[in-house]
């Protein structure tokens, strides 16, 4: 198994980053690993660019990801998969979900969402994995559940067993959503390895 | 450090020392939000068997805490930073008095300012107050070491400062959990030679600080916090708090001296360590405050020629600065369009910026909170921000500068815990010193940007029970104010109308723009009315647009496009409201006067 690695959060305030960040946590502290993990609160939840740390290993100090060293990036949105670009390395990988939330320059019409941007990754080889995580939760009959998707399709990319991430789910979620939880995390996970 | 859920818990720094403080048998804890503090008395409050609120400012708070510790039992007063000078009186006396039940006051600093409006480091307040200050390298020695600072101020019968920073309290990490100690019986008890600070008591007490802080710095030498990590000589590091991590990451193999108590310092252990190092290298974040007070003491050193000063550190920072030779490539940042945060849809504070952007020759003297969002384009209009309760003040000042060139065009805005917090004193001196500003209070009926905590005019206590609440209408009288008009800000008209009135009346007035926070629990659960976009009837004049709402887009038009639409050739594009972000204020349907925009019931 891996013995360490970087997992880079990355969104719009309020699209649920933190559950995503917790359940990956909480697998990586169940597999054995020491695991730190940084948020930033107040400020940057109104609507703005967020962003969540996640490390473990045998003994972590630093709570920060380096510039350089996310080996895998879980993106909510497109442009926000982009913005953390220095975080990255040739070879990560990037889960991104194919939302796409104006920024307030493009919705008042001062500028436009860019377009190709996951090319600009695929191009510094930079596997990128793009899912529309909303369809997928609607599908299953949950639009919540988007978030757990994301994390069933990073976690195709981790050594943790995905039973160990389907315990998390039944100690950690609401017994009335877990089933719901279970199926997306199986779906997103589905949907990379097909 | 392994996960066991018997004894583990994987919790926040802020949750940590709720923890730890409850352990540490703190009977009462108060303070006041200020990010990254505000969670520590929030998860403190749903603990039993410690009394916890929210006080209007932090200088209450430690005040409050410092009661409590007369009275014999363990206190804690918490605030951001900048709180601390809000709290600086009673912290420089309290440092004479002592206490009897243990005292901490924490102090959560924010390098890199990622909520705040500065950086600065409140080590200094130790130097400067001449009191003992902790600081933690992570959430698993912040609740160990609150713990140990309890102790320590009960021994040494001073108040310990306790320093966290953005990544202790908003930082994860396995924490193991202790037993709770005993508790302390309050009582009444008149020392009035300790506690009361006229001179003559007070220099005596002056005297006890000096004996205590010698003490405390031949103890340093020999506490279990500050330790040597042996290791490589060639290059050896004194560090303390979060940048330890960063030296132990960059530099895994280095000889370190980690620091836990940062004041007073270890003279001894300290030089000790300086002569068995090839290379002494000193890693603090923001200022050299390790550094000046080492090479004061006669031992070279290098710091802040190599580790910037400003902003937060990380681990490549700091080996970038010492090894710059070992950094790889990285890839450069793409240019992207910036997110900053916005005011949300729905926000009550929104209405009274469009209002204000529309008075062009009004100066706006801002205060701090989500309002404070009512700089940033499309409305702009906001004029100063420097420090809470800075707003009312700030514009007197300007009043009594410009004289009669300043009439109708000097307003203040704030917040209801603003105006709390210290809006009040400054709205006092306006009255009294008989001047024509607006005080405008933006009551959204909570503390909003911290939160959501209760606050004296919200009508809760900190954990959400019934409380006496404040009614500004009759606290603004009651300071003689004559004016007081209460507007809803949702109606646009109405309120454009009421600040022109108002605003151009030469004597101190006040406007109370009510209405409650959008993300408040009753107003999320409460069915909205729902407002549409008629696109046909849209002319593309872009006055719904520049309410900056996140609920409404533009779409480009190109003139074909504009033709094929119906559109005059000229209109460059149309509004939309997109429904699940749209939380029915109305006031894109108050702005617009081409009927593009109504209640879905008028279908
Ligand atoms: C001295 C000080 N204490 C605390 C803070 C943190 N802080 C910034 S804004 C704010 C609250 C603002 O609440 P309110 O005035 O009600 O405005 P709202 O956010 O609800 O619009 C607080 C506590 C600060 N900046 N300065």
């Amino acid at each position: 198994m891996k013995q360490s690695g970087n997992i880079l959060f990355s969104g719009v305030g309020g699209q649920g980053i933190l559950l995503a960040s917790e359940l990956t946590a909480y697998a990586q502290l169940a597999a054995g690993f020491d695991v730190k993990k940084s948020e930033v609160h107040g400020m940057a939840q109104r609507g703005g660019s967020v962003v969540a740390h996640l490390r473990y290993g045998e003994k972590i100090y630093s709570p920060l990801i380096e510039p350089g060293k996310a080996d895998i990036q879980v993106a909510f949105e497109e442009l926000e998969a982009a913005r953390y670009l220095p975080y990255l390395h040739k070879n990560s990988a990037v889960v991104v979900n194919t939302q796409k939330i104006l920024p307030p320059a493009v919705a008042t019409g001062k500028t436009s969402y860019p377009t190709n941007i996951l090319d600009e990754l695929r191009n510094r080889d930079i596997r990128v994995v793009a899912l529309d995580a909303f369809a997928v939760a609607r599908d299953i009959g949950e639009l919540r559940t988007a978030n757990v998707v994301m994390v069933g399709a990073m976690s195709h990319f981790l050594a943790v067993s995905p039973q160990i991430f389907l315990e998390v789910i039944d100690q950690r979620v609401k017994q009335q959503f877990r089933e719901v939880n279970k199926k997306a995390f199986a779906a997103g996970r589905d949907l990379v390895n097909a | 450090m392994s996960f066991n859920s018997e004894e583990s818990l994987w919790l926040s720094g802020n949750e940590a020392i709720a923890l730890g403080a409850w352990e540490a048998g703190v009977q009462v804890a108060s303070g006041y939000p200020g990010t990254p503090s505000t969670e520590i008395l929030e998860n403190l409050s749903t603990y039993d068997g410690v009394y916890t609120e929210w006080a209007p400012n932090e200088k209450v708070g430690l005040e409050v805490a410092l009661g409590a510790s007369f009275a014999g039992v363990r206190a804690l007063a918490t605030m951001k930073h900048v709180g601390l000078n809000v709290a600086a009186d009673p912290l420089f006396t309290a440092s004479y008095t002592g206490g009897r039940g243990g005292l901490v006051v924490l102090t959560a600093d924010d390098p890199e300012m990622h909520s705040s409006q500065n950086e600065q480091d409140n080590r200094n307040y130790a130097f400067a107050a001449k009191l003992p200050m902790l600081e933690p390298s992570d959430p698993a020695e912040a609740r160990d070491m609150l713990v140990r600072a309890f102790e320590l101020s009960e021994q040494y019968d001073t108040p310990v400062l306790f320093r966290i920073t953005t990544r202790i309290a908003h930082v994860k990490g396995v924490v193991q959990k202790g037993a709770r100690a005993e508790l302390a019986s309050p009582s009444i008890e008149k020392i009035p030679g300790k506690f009361v600070m006229l001179p003559g008591p007070a220099r005596v007490r002056r005297g006890e600080v000096e004996k205590r802080m010698i003490a405390m710095r031949a103890h340093a030498e020999t506490l279990e916090i500050n330790t040597i990590e042996e290791g490589d000589t060639r290059r050896g590091f004194i560090t303390s708090g979060v940048p330890y991590n960063y030296v132990k990451e960059a530099f895994p193999d280095a000889a370190v001296l980690k620091l836990g108590m940062v004041w007073p310092l270890p003279a001894g252990k300290i030089a000790d360590f300086a002569a068995r190092v090839e290379e002494l290298i000193i890693v603090e974040e923001l200022d050299p405050f390790l550094e000046t007070h080492i090479k004061a003491m006669g031992i070279s050193c290098r710091g802040k020629e190599l580790i910037p000063a400003q902003g937060e550190l990380n681990s490549f920072i700091v080996r970038k600065a010492i090894d710059p030779g070992s950094i790889g490539e990285i890839f450069a940042p793409l240019d992207l369009p910036m997110r900053p945060p916005n005011m949300c849809a729905g926000c009550p504070h929104r209405g009274l910026f469009y209002c204000l952007s529309k008075m062009k020759d009004v100066f706006v003297s801002g205060d701090i909170g989500c309002y404070t969002l009512g700089f940033l384009p499309p409305l702009s209009a906001m004029d100063t921000c420097v420090c809470m309760g800075a707003s009312v003040t700030v514009a007197h000042g300007m009043a009594k500068a410009l004289g009669k060139e300043g009439e109708g065009r000097l307003v203040a805005v704030l917040g209801d815990s603003t105006f709390m917090h210290s809006g009040i004193t400054g709205l006092v001196n306006s009255v009294y010193n008989d001047s024509y500003t607006t005080v405008i209070i933006l009551d959204n009926r909570i503390t909003a940007m911290t939160g959501h905590q209760h606050n004296p005019a919200s009508g809760c206590t900190i954990k959400g029970e019934p409380a006496n609440a404040i009614d500004f209408e009759q606290l603004c009288r009651a300071v003689g104010v004559k004016r007081i008009t209460v507007v809803n800000p949702h109606d646009i008209d109405e309120t454009r109308r009421v600040l022109k009135e108002e605003v151009a009346i030469p004597e101190t007035t006040v406007v109370i723009s009510r209405a409650p926070c959008v993300l408040l629990p009753s107003e999320i659960k409460r069915k909205k009315p729902l407002y549409y976009t008629n696109t046909d009837n849209c002319t593309g004049c872009r006055a719904c647009v520049n309410l900056g709402c996140p609920a409404i887009s533009w779409t480009p038009l190109t003139p074909e496009e504009a033709v094929e639409k119906g559109y005059r050739e000229k209109q460059q594009g149309f509004a939309m409201i997109t429904e699940v972000q749209c939380n029915g204020c109305g006031q894109c349907a108050c702005v617009c006067k081409f009927d593009a925009i109504t209640l879905k019931e008028e279908e």
